[in-house]
């Protein structure tokens, strides 16, 4: 789908970010991991027992063709069968707008790991509210790039969307960073009002309360 | 054909392979609570033992397979049915690995199985044998290990019953299969394939010739009942799309309109025939029936207080798992079950379901997404087990 690598094997802004609150050593499940390019720098450089769980058959031959352990699935499907607590960190990049059940695959997250690692494309974000506003359109961005008629996107959701998503799940947000359209990081604060409309993407870690 | 394929293994190595009386020290128990005294077991190896005996392959094989992995079959000369894969240099590779596959109990190439001797009775075992499991096929594969002086192997891979196989070894003996490639395969028969199953077997006995199954005893062979099984078998094997695109609805090549009788008309019904005529020259048919049988019993979950994640719990075998999209008779829900269950017991597994149009069969055949996914894996299990990598 998205170009997982810049050159020289240096991750993409937002997955280094993710890579880098990854404790070393720890077990990481990669929901999404595309032909791998996340948890094969977690091993090499963190040395963590990564696991993936992949769509696309040429994504989980790559993947497993370099050593990774990954099955060709889904959130919405091959999340429940995993025990509690079977991960330190459970990470969703760029996929919860693309889930059946949102709330469940969130949920499943937070019961097989100890925390889960999310991002997603901000739908409040100043383009695409421009976008639908003055255009008329259904916005087609940086980070939304599909028309509407073959988009695999079928849960959009805004920052403050997903704010409230966590507050009603009683969900605890121990990081939000809001970030624009090179991946440079924005301030998120309070409600996130200002995130909500200059954010082309929300990054979040969350745990459970309590 | 056979001279250099053969030499690829070495001066020492024998194309007809091995054998060995196994349980000779202790009797081998089997599920049927039968004890047999002894059982040969015929066996071929590849490539060389290292000293630390951690680079051993087993090769569990099919329904009708045998352990002529990558050696011309001794009665119908044609190459190994694993030779894609196993070679020097090749996926399997013979220079890196020790790969052992052995003709399962109950088989009709050497290993123990109805066609045999029953020391007891002086004449062949026929229906006599005692029914056997695939639980016994790897106890016996055990055997041989333990006689080989392997504690663990490094891989167990096999395809449809070898998968069958593959998996159990993981149940029984988890600590002595480090990786496992079950292929095109299933926890448990499904209803479909006991069923096609019966169709075979029913022909079989259908058959004048079978005489209770001592047709050796008669010096008859129930050929037409097993040729009716392995063409009933043989489609399920494959896909429509491969089946339509091989043959369509195409006549004979002599024939340009129907013949309005009940000869092979169609260039499919030729095949079939081929298929089932041929077969009979290399299978026996008892053996088809005791084998099936074994088949039809396998229930991993049942086995196991009816949750298949049971049989796993623990384990810390690295799995790979795969399937193909157009295999319908072992088809990729079977499969993914299996996933599902390693999941709940957060196994190491990967698995990949192939697109390929070649239906159950595809495991044997030329398919790269495959190869280059099932190289990557082993390579990954070999850097993990201390293996040195290729080319090292």
């Amino acid at each position: 789908m998205m170009m997982m690598t810049l050159n020289n094997g240096a991750l993409r802004v937002d997955l280094k970010l993710i890579a880098d609150m990854v404790e070393p050593g720890s077990r990481v499940l990669d929901v999404g991991c595309g032909e791998g390019t996340l948890l094969s720098w977690l091993g090499k450089h963190k040395n963590v027992d990564g696991r993936g769980i992949e769509l696309s058959m040429a994504g989980v031959s790559a993947a497993v063709a370099q050593g990774l352990s990954v099955i060709q699935g889904d959130a919405d499907t091959d999340l429940k069968d995993y025990p509690a607590g079977a991960f330190d960190t459970v990470i969703l990049s760029q996929t919860l707008q693309a889930t059946r059940a949102p709330m469940d695959v969130l949920g499943n997250m937070l019961r097989i790991g100890r925390r889960a690692i999310i991002s997603f494309p901000n739908f409040g974000h100043w383009r695409v509210r421009a976008g639908l506003a003055v255009g008329g359109r259904m916005p087609v961005t940086d980070t939304l790039t599909y028309e509407w008629y073959d988009t695999p996107n079928i849960h959009f959701c805004t920052i403050r969307d997903f704010l409230e998503l966590c507050r009603v799940l009683n969900i605890r947000i121990d990081t939000g960073i809001a970030l624009d359209r090179d991946g440079g990081v924005l301030p998120m604060a309070g409600t996130g009002w200002l995130a909500n409309i200059f954010a082309a993407q929300g990054l979040f870690v969350l745990s459970r309360n309590g | 054909m056979s001279a250099p394929a053969s030499a690829a293994f070495g001066s020492d190595h024998n194309p007809l392979g091995l054998s060995v009386e196994l349980g000779l020290d202790r009797p081998i128990r089997l599920d049927c609570g039968v004890e047999m005294p002894s059982v040969i077991v015929a066996y071929q190896t590849y490539g060389r033992l290292n000293p630390e005996k951690s680079n051993a392959i087993l090769i569990c094989h099919a329904l009708t397979g045998d352990h002529y992995v990558a050696d011309p079959h001794p009665l119908t000369g044609k190459p190994g049915w694993w030779i894609d894969l196993v070679g020097p240099g090749k996926l399997l590779d013979t220079d890196r690995y020790f790969l052992i596959c052995s003709n399962v109990l109950g088989g009709c190439m050497g290993t123990t199985g109805p066609k045999d001797i029953n020391p007891a009775t002086g004449k062949p075992w026929g229906q006599g044998f005692p029914v056997i499991t695939v639980g016994d096929m790897v106890q016996v594969q055990a055997r041989l290990l333990d006689h080989l002086g392997i504690d663990q192997l490094f891989c167990a891979i096999g395809g449809s019953m070898g998968g069958m196989q593959v998996l159990e070894w993981c149940a029984s003996y988890p600590d002595r299969v480090f990786s496992a490639v079950p292929i095109a395969t299933a926890a448990r028969h499904s209803a479909q394939n006991i069923a096609f199953h019966e169709v075979g077997r029913q022909a079989i006995i259908a058959d004048p010739d079978w005489r209770n199954g001592e047709y050796q005893l008669h010096d008859t062979r129930p050929q037409r009942g097993l040729a009716v099984a392995r063409m009933a078998a043989h489609i399920t094997y494959l896909s429509e799309t491969a089946l339509h695109r091989k043959f369509g609805r195409n006549l004979q090549g002599d024939r340009d309109a129907f013949s309005y009788g009940f000869g092979a008309d169609f260039q499919v019904e030729s095949y079939l025939r081929h298929q089932g005529s041929t077969f009979v020259d290399r299978f026996d048919a008892n053996s088809y029936l005791y084998i099936t049988r074994a088949m039809d019993y396998f229930d991993l979950a049942a086995e196991h207080d009816g949750v298949l994640a049971n049989a796993f719990r623990g384990t810390k075998t690295r799995f790979c798992v795969a399937s193909f999209s157009s295999d319908w008779l072992f088809p990729t829900p079977e499969s993914r079950a299996v996933v599902h269950a390693l999941n709940a017991v957060a196994a190491n597994v990967s698995f990949v379901e192939i697109q390929s149009d070649k239906g159950h069969d595809a495991f044997l055949l030329d398919e790269p997404e495959f190869h280059a996914t099932l190289g990557g894996f082993i390579e990954g299990a070999a850097r993990h087990r201390g293996l040195p990598a290729r080319g090292g």
